[in-house]
């Protein structure tokens, strides 16, 4: 199967489906003429044109707010808001605007808009460039949330982000731009709200999300040497959930760990954790583990970055526990 | 109030069965208005009124030469867009009393309803926000190739928000087809607008923007319809984005539920200048209307509004099982979030 990296396999999906649907289009700072910051759009403006590859002055309230007028009208803008910090910029526009007008047109409208944004710690670039904001959507009724870890999710979770029909904010961990993996020849569509198992095993149920998910099999692979068997579910898409997957998982290892980037007070694996506790409670035989970042911004010297950073050291060690 | 001339130079071009219209959409939308007013204080109703008493001209004079494909995207006092944008008065009403058959269904306050269909968009409750939002609009027209423009109506308050200056500044560089209609009505709830901008005309920031600005008589129904119709023409040229200022003066408070204290003589000299009374007076020297035709005017809108006002006290209220729907396009929320099935 060919290749291709994660940064690749999400520009693939946009050119296919800005050919595909001519009401596509795309909105950012600096993606036209330079292939944004990380080259998240190379080669886009050369297929498709200034028409439809908009380059935006540093204005990220107005042209998200522009996109749910413009997503409202008929098109389906695709937004690239650089560094997923900017969200606290946006929030009026995303929480008060998209994710409620449907609901404030009682039915009668439709928000198809995707705001791609990258995020993560690892690049030493300080604390107001290097969070993992997920949560702060996730609790917002109306927004989808989507966070794939390899190429081929990529590729087919946003081609289902940019066909849906609900404001998706699809998170791009920036330390796997250049993670390369196989893609499938042809149309390749992976629905919003389907868990992928990573590795199968019969001890401990990890979710792991983003980068996270490579410590996991990183910590599965030295685990399954002592004779411990971690299965590693990759939610890919955090809203809608796929609560099947994961329930069918902790049902048959009686153990959860979830491991994510963001800080831990307030995170997505606080909403996993009160699911499982409810819905599995006599099928756990150890408490519920959670591994995340420390409750502090991000730091930008290494020792201390590094130190940030949950790390397969720590789901080696948790996982350890929890069996024992 | 430069523009005095306006509404003579125009005068000529609309017909008699326009300027009437013209009229009755005000005095409909000072009916509905002063109903939502009384009823306020009568019984309970999910809206906090923010009534647009002494503003009617704006958004009537604005909204009467769009075309039905036209869009707007009203400030918080936007009723009498909504009727000259050809909301049913018992629609709205219903939607004022949080009916299933309002504008949403219940699910949102009437006051910033919106109809797609009826080129309605729907604003937010935070003053300041539908900038961006009208401007995606004329992005989407601009990208559809179609002629469409869309009106975004907002107060003096609202202009000193980031997304005026953000939303002005894409909309010009874009060349989008919007309009930017300020209704200033001189205060930002109790806040003087002497206080909040330090310039004396709030069109005079358009030239920040390199787009025209220009202030007007608003409580001239005939210099708005006039003014915004030149700009409407100019944006579907293709030639971009306008800020028309009109200034106005709302004769209500912000709104029903905080009692204000403006000083009485300022309050009577606008109620001199109301909207709904010079045009009647211009009409009756102009021979356009007589005691006749006003009586009969004001007698069919009071019953048109009876039978709005019965509309919405008999229309039931939204089935509480109806709670969780219109969040999502294609999921159903289950146990409190959104689960794949």
């Amino acid at each position: 199967m060919r290749q291709l990296t994660f940064r690749e396999a999400i520009q693939e999906a946009i050119a296919e489906e800005m050919e595909r649907d001519s009401t596509v289009f795309m909105m950012g700072e600096n993606i036209a003429a330079s292939g944004g910051v990380y080259q998240g759009t190379k080669g886009l403006l050369e297929k498709f044109g200034e028409g439809r590859i908009l380059d935006m002055p540093i204005s990220e309230s107005g042209f998200v707010g522009a996109g749910v007028g413009a997503a409202l009208l008929g098109t389906r803008p695709v937004i690239d808001l650089m560094f997923n910090d900017f969200i606290p910029l946006v929030m009026d526009h995303l929480v008060n605007h998209a994710a409620k007008m449907r609901y404030m047109y009682g039915g009668q409208a439709i928000v198809p808009m995707v705001i791609r944004t990258f995020f993560g710690a690892g690049t030493r670039m300080g604390c107001s460039h290097s969070q993992s904001l997920e949560a702060y959507v996730i609790h917002c009724p109306g927004l989808k949330v989507v966070m794939p870890s390899t190429p081929a999710d990529a590729k087919g979770l946003m081609k289902s982000a940019i066909r849906d029909n609900d404001p998706v904010v699809f998170f791009e961990h920036r330390l796997l731009y250049s993670v390369k993996g196989a893609i499938p020849e042809g149309e390749h569509i992976v629905p919003l709200g389907q868990a992928d198992v990573k590795r199968k095993g019969s001890d401990v149920s990890v979710v792991a999300t983003g980068r996270m998910v490579y410590k996991a099999l990183e910590a599965a692979a030295e685990l399954a040497q002592e004779g411990i068997e971690m299965e590693i579910i990759d939610p890919r898409s955090l809203l809608p959930f796929d609560c099947q997957t994961l329930m069918e998982s902790v049902k048959k290892t009686g153990r959860l760990l979830i491991v994510h980037e963001a800080c831990k007070t307030g995170g997505f694996g606080a909403e996993i954790a009160a699911m499982v506790a409810k819905e599995a409670f006599g099928y756990l035989d150890a408490p519920i583990e959670r591994i995340a970042a420390p409750d502090i911004p991000v730091p930008v010297s290494p020792t201390l970055e590094d130190q940030y950073i949950p790390k397969k050291e720590d789901i080696v060690a948790t996982a350890k526990k929890m069996v024992a | 109030m430069e523009n005095q001339d306006l509404s003579q130079r125009f005068n000529q071009n609309l017909k008699d069965a326009d300027l009437i219209a013209l009229y009755r959409l005000m005095v409909l939308t000072r009916e509905f208005e002063m109903r939502v007013c009384k009823i306020y204080t009568q019984t309970t109703i999910p809206e906090t009124p923010h009534l647009c008493v002494g503003q009617e001209a704006i958004g009537v004079g604005s909204c009467y030469g769009l075309r039905k494909d036209d869009f707007v995207l009203p400030s918080l006092r936007g009723r009498s867009v909504f009727l000259a944008k050809g909301v049913p008065p018992s629609v709205l009403m219903a939607g004022v009393f949080g009916k299933a058959t309002g504008p949403s269904k219940g699910k949102y306050t009437a006051h910033h309803m919106g109809d797609l269909e009826k080129g309605i968009l729907a604003g937010s409750l935070l003053i300041g926000s539908q900038f961006p939002t009208a401007v995606g609009a004329g992005l989407a027209f601009k990208l559809k190739k179609t002629d469409q423009v869309c009106l975004c109506y907002f107060g003096d308050g609202a202009s000193n928000r980031g997304d005026f200056h953000e939303g002005l500044n894409l909309a010009a560089i874009q060349k989008l087809p919007v309009i930017f209609i300020c209704e200033n009505n001189l205060y930002a709830l109790y806040t003087p607008v002497e206080k909040a901008i330090a310039v004396k005309d709030i069109a005079s920031r358009a030239q920040g923007y390199g787009m025209p600005g220009i202030t007007i008589d608003g409580n001239d129904v005939l210099t708005v319809y006039q003014t915004v119709q030149e700009a409407v023409a100019r944006a579907r040229r293709g030639d971009g984005p306008s800020l028309i200022e009109c200034k106005t003066y709302r004769l209500r408070p912000h709104c029903e539920r905080f009692q204000e204290n403006r000083p009485p003589e300022e309050l009577a000299y606008w109620w001199d200048k109301c909207p709904i009374k010079r045009f009647k007076a211009h009409l009756f020297d102009q021979g356009v209307l007589n005691e006749e035709t006003h009586h009969r005017i004001e007698a069919e809108v009071a019953e048109e509004m009876n039978r709005a006002v019965q509309f919405a006290e008999e229309s039931p209220y939204p089935d509480a099982a109806e709670l969780c729907e219109d969040v999502y396009a294609d999921g159903v929320i289950r146990g409190g979030r959104l689960c794949a099935s």
